[in-house]
């Protein structure tokens, strides 16, 4: 394992994409950051810009307005960039599945790394799903 | 041996490695206050090490002022960082007038940080450069008039070894009543350059993402965080030379470099961010006043 991603490992400063979720997910993300959890240990980060980001985090189902934004975020993003796709709506697109402005679910927009179900997921489900994408890229290299 | 000096010992890798442990312990402070566990000692060491790796995203508006940036403010602090070593380790070697040159060079950084703000024509960072530049224009009278003080006690001395030796004969300036005055002028400006809170609504997260440093991406943005990790050893030690150098023995810098880190830090963590409105006339007012009262204290002697 090169020092490169073993630092990558070590950092990954996340940015938070919401298209159109119910809010549950999005605030058992925040979850994470309060004390309970605190993946600040891990040295996971919430990031204001998606410049800065390593991990881009999904929440919701793509409908035709949020879709082709998160494509072109997704772009903006600095490489290597993982997406991970956090609750029910973004995996399988859920209660909104086949509704008139649904056009797929996050892995029909954008590659996905990581997938962590749930309505909304636990806090520990979350870091589970982040850990899996850590050793997978472990295994990778 | 003057390119030891600026860059192992005490320019650039000595102050880079002590300014990522001091970040790392503002880190792990802040998370403990906020009863959290906070991160591994080594996290900025990974921080930089990542962002060294990653992709490098240059908008196109002006590329060569965006790259430029970073290596200026970078630069300026290496420079000051040599020279207060110097002129702390090696007295003989400083030139008169090295004072002012450090009061001109740590404007530098948040220049640059206008500078690339402003070419990587984002709105929001465009947000983030003028904040900055109110906030630049704010804290650079009161921090002026508590150097002037300084060099008012030590009777028109501008040479920092000048007013070191000054101070290990006559006792700190710290000591005196217009001293002390400076001395908490220069601390809320030092937050203020630091742009630590209540003074980072350049950079406010929550209002408008990274501000100024939105679109860095990759190994500028690495540079401009090693920067601001950088000045927050140099000012710290700025400080020390300036007020508080009747003894400058390893232990006691030591002693009074966490005592200032420690103030720093509370600081941080017990105010909200104010408004840029607000912390102009926070320096333009009461700061302002206080320096004044400090500067006629000094002219008549106390």
């Amino acid at each position: 394992m090169n020092l490169k991603l073993k630092a990558l490992t070590k950092s990954i400063w996340v940015f938070h994409f919401a298209a159109s979720p119910c809010n549950n997910c999005d605030i058992e993300i925040l979850d994470l950051l309060t004390p309970r959890h605190d993946v600040e240990r891990f040295g996971i980060q919430l990031v204001g810009s998606i410049r800065h980001a390593d991990v881009l985090l999904v929440t919701g189902v793509p409908n035709s307005k949020t879709g082709p934004k998160l494509k072109e975020v997704f772009a903006q993003a600095p490489k290597p960039c993982f997406v991970v796709a956090v609750g029910a709506c973004a995996l399988g697109g859920c209660t909104f599945r086949g509704s008139y402005n649904v056009k797929g679910t996050v892995d029909d927009w954008i590659p996905v790394n990581a997938y962590v179900p749930g309505c909304p997921p636990k806090p520990e489900a979350m870091i589970a799903g982040i850990v899996k994408l850590l050793n997978s890229l472990k295994e990778k290299k | 041996m003057i390119f030891f000096n600026y860059f192992i010992f005490p320019g650039f890798l000595f102050t880079a490695v002590i300014g990522m442990l001091a970040s790392w312990v503002d880190r792990k402070v802040t998370a403990r206050v906020q009863w959290r566990q906070g991160p591994p000692w080594y996290q900025s060491f990974a921080d930089f090490i990542k962002l060294l790796g990653k992709e490098v995203i240059v908008p196109r508006q002006n590329r060569r002022l965006f790259l430029v940036a970073p290596l200026l403010a970078l630069a300026s602090v290496t420079v000051v960082a040599t020279l207060l070593g110097r002129s702390m380790l090696r007295p003989q070697e400083s030139f008169l007038g090295d004072l002012i040159v450090v009061i001109y060079l740590l404007t530098i950084p948040a220049t640059a940080l206008i500078l690339g703000a402003s070419a990587s024509a984002n709105p929001l960072a465009s947000v983030g450069a003028s904040r900055e530049i109110k906030l630049v224009l704010s804290y650079e009278l009161p921090f002026l008039l508590s150097m002037a003080i300084v060099i008012l006690k030590s009777g028109g001395l501008i040479r920092i070894n000048d007013i070191i030796r000054y101070q290990m004969v006559n006792g700190s300036i710290l000591s005196s009543a217009s001293g002390a005055v400076a001395f908490v002028a220069a601390i809320l400006c030092m937050q203020a350059k630091l742009g630590f809170v209540p003074f980072d609504m350049s950079e406010a997260e929550q209002e408008i993402m990274a501000g100024a440093l939105i679109e860095y991406s990759g190994a500028p943005l690495a540079i401009f965080k090693l920067t601001k990790q950088m000045l927050l050893v140099v000012l710290p030690i700025f400080l020390i030379s300036l007020f508080w150098a009747n003894n400058l023995s390893v232990m006691w810098v030591i002693l009074k470099y966490v005592i200032l880190l420690v103030i720093i830090i509370l600081i941080k963590n017990t105010n909200p961010r104010v408004k840029i409105d607000q912390a102009t006339r926070f320096f333009w007012g009461p700061m302002t006043v206080i320096c004044i009262i400090g500067v006629i204290l000094a002219l008549i002697g106390y």
